[in-house]
């Protein structure tokens, strides 16, 4: 025993000894602390910023708004910089989390897309506290040597042909929002009875479905474990790379358009790092750096015409035009009482 | 002979059914694809990038970190405890060892909600030291539970004698006590630092931002996919620790010492 | 004397510290509401529907997986106990092992394993034998309890039939009993404690597990452990999760006092 544990011990010390050169220690100008969605940054252009700024980034990550929010409501880690979504962004400012960000050290902001800027205005209709980061919609990817029929409705998830073999989000307002639009409501609702149905319909589903998942998605569409998945368009440029049967469509009854933008909470103790940081972002070689590894669409204007890819920069799932669809909705923030609403619906159709 | 067969057959089959995982988890390492799903030729670049991933070494960083000051702590805190609960009433002493099993009979989960409650109220942030805190907290019990019976079987009078005799209190446990707990030390140091390393639970309520250790970390990359450098870095730990098994095994005179200590 | 009582006092000031007082937060909350007003609300929303289904099928799940532990593990604390001394530490080591393998990765480790392109099936399709699908199932997180917890139920078994006297069990041969008689009269005994620390060691986090059914059961089977970590770290609702925590404990105080009563002297420990 006494052999093992020293052994044991030997091995620890010889590894922490190799180890303490990546101790952790403050850079030169104070530290900036991110909160992003996991693997939602290029790990390189943090190493640049860091290099540049001599600011130390502290990068933590989360799977989903909603797990996102406590942890910042609680205050007990304190945040500098959170890139949330639109109906959350609109929580955070109405249970006045956010603090105003000061443009004047934001002077990349010129090569985010006008569109965008309007579009946000939805969740922060001045303008003041958020700078978008990514867009996309919500849709079905399929893979076409396990699927026949062309798919075009959210319908097919309810298709009996394809039971085991359908991936749904494990997230409420992305579930709902499918069982919604197939039913014809708003995404928004918090009519009772429509609610009820599209509870009733996600309870039908679920005999249907493989897994509840959230980013997992991508590996198991790529291996072939599944037929259909719900999926953020992010993902389909990067899935169809590795796997050419795949296929992305925004299904007719419409979906979620949706923009992550970065905020800066109101106790974040390095403003001005944080707005360094965002500005960085913002930078055209950046946003493009950050495009290309996670191939989710950029609202910055100046990186989409830096694409050297022709068919990408075309792309009509990176950059679609949305005129062409209707019944696109945006996420609102439905008030504590709707949340629960909500979350206690989706707790019936999970335990179910 | 037959009953042997079925013996070794058994053993076999739950050794399958052990190794199994891991045996996948070490061909994965060795997978040339990024993703889990498929197989893309034998490769040993993960080995090459695991050295310059940065994210990964840190956490194994604070892994060892973590586990090594916990269980030291722990092993201190709780060889001293031990001893005067040994010299407290009956009672007293059920009620102090019930309190301490706690942490080890409660449910994770309700240990990791409890402690994140306590440390919000306490105006605590998370971080590096409340996973400390926690860490140390829920191995206590382990050192004071394998240190505890060998305190049992120890003649208090060797002690007695030892004071007559001229030595201090200090010195005298030094070199009477001390070595004949020291395999229960040992071992509960062990189990600590087993325990430590392998939960998540508790550290996925109580770490802060940053911070991560192994297991969190695993817990963040299993959304997206494991990066392959992880499973190259559990191979290296593992062929290590079974390394080190197979050396300690070999030496037979620590056997006999060894073998009730687990 | 006293100035050895006095030695534990830093750990008893800990202990209430990090131990006590978290307790009494937890009760806090699950005795209150979001105002801070005494309700018994949040206890009793356990008998809503969809956390008595988590409640019943997590405790039927960690029932089922406890038992194939118990049936799997005593034979094998057996056979372990009856071979070459020499070779005891190593044996059960290779027990403690696996867990320097994160457990996080050993569970996903099944995923792969099980999935329907996974190892198992690729290999039985290869055989031309008829494919499992298990992933995704009851039976797929019932697996990975008992790959979990096994070393839990085998290692207090294999301790407390080696305290078994030797002498003990041949005086019973000479006095005419057979195998079975031995068994049942001197070692099933003898190796209770151990068996009941076994169980407790395996129920606990059977039953209260969130990982196990989020990896093996792609979130489809939602367990009570799965119910109280949302309510943390989703749905922000702490007053509602301690509750159902207060629930989960009361089991665990069972738990408790059943081993107590067959093992008075703590020596069924794992360690």
């Amino acid at each position: 025993m006494k052999k093992i544990i020293c052994s044991v011990l030997m091995f620890c010390v010889i590894l922490s000894a190799l180890l303490t050169g990546c101790g952790s220690s403050g850079g030169e100008n104070g530290e900036v602390i991110v909160y992003n969605w996991g693997e939602y940054i290029d790990p390189e252009t943090i190493d640049m910023f860091e290099e540049e700024t001599g600011i130390k980034v502290v990068y933590d990550e989360f799977e989903t708004n909603e797990i996102m929010y406590p942890k910042v409501e609680a205050g007990a880690t304190a945040y500098d910089v959170l890139c949330p979504s639109d109906y959350m962004i609109q929580k955070l400012i109405d249970n006045d989390l956010l603090s105003e960000i000061n443009f004047d050290n934001i002077p990349n902001i010129k090569n985010i897309g006008q569109q965008y800027l309007e579009q946000s205005r939805e969740f922060d209709p001045e303008n003041k506290y958020s700078v978008p980061y990514c867009f996309g919609t919500v849709g079905i990817l399929y893979n076409k040597t396990m699927v026949e029929e062309p798919i075009e409705s959210w319908s097919v998830l309810w298709d009996e042909k394809y039971a085991d073999n359908i991936l749904m989000q494990d997230s409420v307002r992305d579930a709902f929002m499918v069982s919604l639009k197939l039913n014809g409501y708003s995404m928004n609702t918090l009519d009772e009875t429509e609610l009820k149905t599209a509870k009733d319909t996600l309870i039908e589903q679920k005999p249907l479905v493989q897994a509840y998942v959230i980013d997992q998605v991508r590996d198991k569409m790529i291996g072939g474990e599944a037929a259909l998945g719900v999926i953020y368009s992010g993902e389909a440029i990067y899935t169809q790379r590795e796997n050419a049967d795949l296929a992305y469509v925004i299904p007719k009854e419409g979906t979620n358009v949706w923009i992550d933008s970065w905020v800066i909470p109101k106790n974040a103790p390095n403003k001005e790092n944080a707005e360094a940081f965002i500005n960085f972002m913002c930078r055209e070689d950046i946003a493009l750096m950050n495009f290309e590894y996670i191939t989710y669409s950029t609202p910055n204007t100046a990186a989409q015409a830096l694409i050297e890819d022709e068919d990408i920069r075309n792309s009509e799932i990176a950059f679609p035009d949305l005129s062409q669809y209707e019944n696109l909705e945006t996420f609102q923030y439905l008030g504590s009482e709707g949340e629960e609403l909500y979350n206690n619906l989706w707790k019936e159709v999970k335990s179910d | 002979m037959i009953r042997n067969a079925v013996k070794k057959i058994y053993i076999i089959l739950i050794f399958i059914f052990l190794y199994s995982p891991i045996v996948t988890l070490i061909v994965l390492s060795f997978n040339a694809s990024r993703t889990r799903a498929k197989w893309g030729g034998f490769t040993l670049k993960w080995y090459g990038e695991l050295f310059k991933n940065k994210e990964i070494l840190q956490a194994l960083f604070n892994t060892l970190f973590i586990a090594f000051t916990a269980s030291i702590i722990a092993t201190i805190i709780g060889t001293i405890t031990c001893i005067s609960i040994m010299n407290l009433k009956k009672n007293t002493r059920a009620i102090v060892i019930g309190i301490t099993n706690i942490p080890m009979l409660n449910a994770d989960i309700v240990t990791g909600i409890s402690f994140m409650l306590l440390f919000i109220s306490m105006g605590l942030r998370f971080g590096m030291e409340t996973i400390l805190l926690s860490h140390i907290t829920f191995c206590i019990p382990y050192v004071i539970l394998s240190v505890m019976p060998r305190m049992k079987q120890l003649n208090p009078h060797t002690y007695e004698a030892a004071l007559d005799l001229g030595a201090g209190p200090v010195y005298g446990f030094f070199k009477v006590v001390f070595p004949e707990i020291l395999p229960g030390v040992l071992s509960g140091f062990l189990m600590a630092f087993t325990m430590s390393l392998d939960d998540f639970i508790i550290t996925h309520f109580t770490k802060g931002a940053g911070v991560d250790t192994l297991s969190t970390k695993i817990y963040t990359e299993v959304k997206k996919g494991i990066k392959p450098e992880m499973y190259a870095l559990s191979t290296i730990i593992f062929v290590t620790v079974l390394v080190l098994l197979l050396l300690v095994n070999k030496a037979p005179s620590e056997n006999k010492k060894v073998k009730r200590n687990f | 004397m006293n100035k050895k009582k006095l030695l534990g006092t830093p750990y008893f000031i800990w202990s209430i510290l990090f131990i006590i007082i978290p307790l009494c937060m937890v009760f806090y909350y699950g005795l209150t509401d979001k105002s801070g007003a005494f309700t018994l609300e949040n206890i009793i929303a356990i008998s809503k529907p969809e956390h008595a289904k988590a409640l019943y099928l997590a405790l039927g799940l960690s029932l089922i997986s406890t038992l194939i532990c118990l049936i799997l593990a005593y034979p094998l604390a057996m056979i372990l106990s009856s071979m070459n001394v020499n070779q005891h530490s190593f044996i059960v080591l290779i027990f403690i092992l696996p867990m320097w393998m994160n457990f996080l990765l050993r569970t996903l480790a099944w995923q792969t394993l099980l999935e329907k392109t996974g190892v198992i099936n690729n290999i039985l399709s290869f055989l031309h034998l008829p494919t499992l699908n298990v992933i995704n199932t009851p039976y797929a997180i019932v697996l990975g309890m008992v790959y979990n917890f096994l070393p839990f139920m085998v290692l207090p078994i294999y301790n407390s039939l080696a305290k078994i006297d030797r002498n003990v069990i041949h005086a019973a041969r000479d006095l005419g009993a057979n195998g079975l008689q031995v068994f049942a009269k001197i070692t099933l005994p003898l190796t209770l404690p151990g068996i009941i620390s076994g169980i407790t060691m395996v129920f606990i986090p059977a039953l209260t597990t969130f990982v196990i059914s989020k990896l093996l059961g792609g979130s489809k089977i939602l367990l009570i452990g799965n119910v109280v970590e949302e309510e943390f770290t989703q749905a922000g609702n702490w007053n509602l999760g301690s509750g159902l925590s207060i629930v989960l404990m009361l089991f665990i105080i069972i738990n408790m006092i059943i081993s107590s009563i067959f093992d008075k002297d703590g020596e069924g420990s794992v360690l």
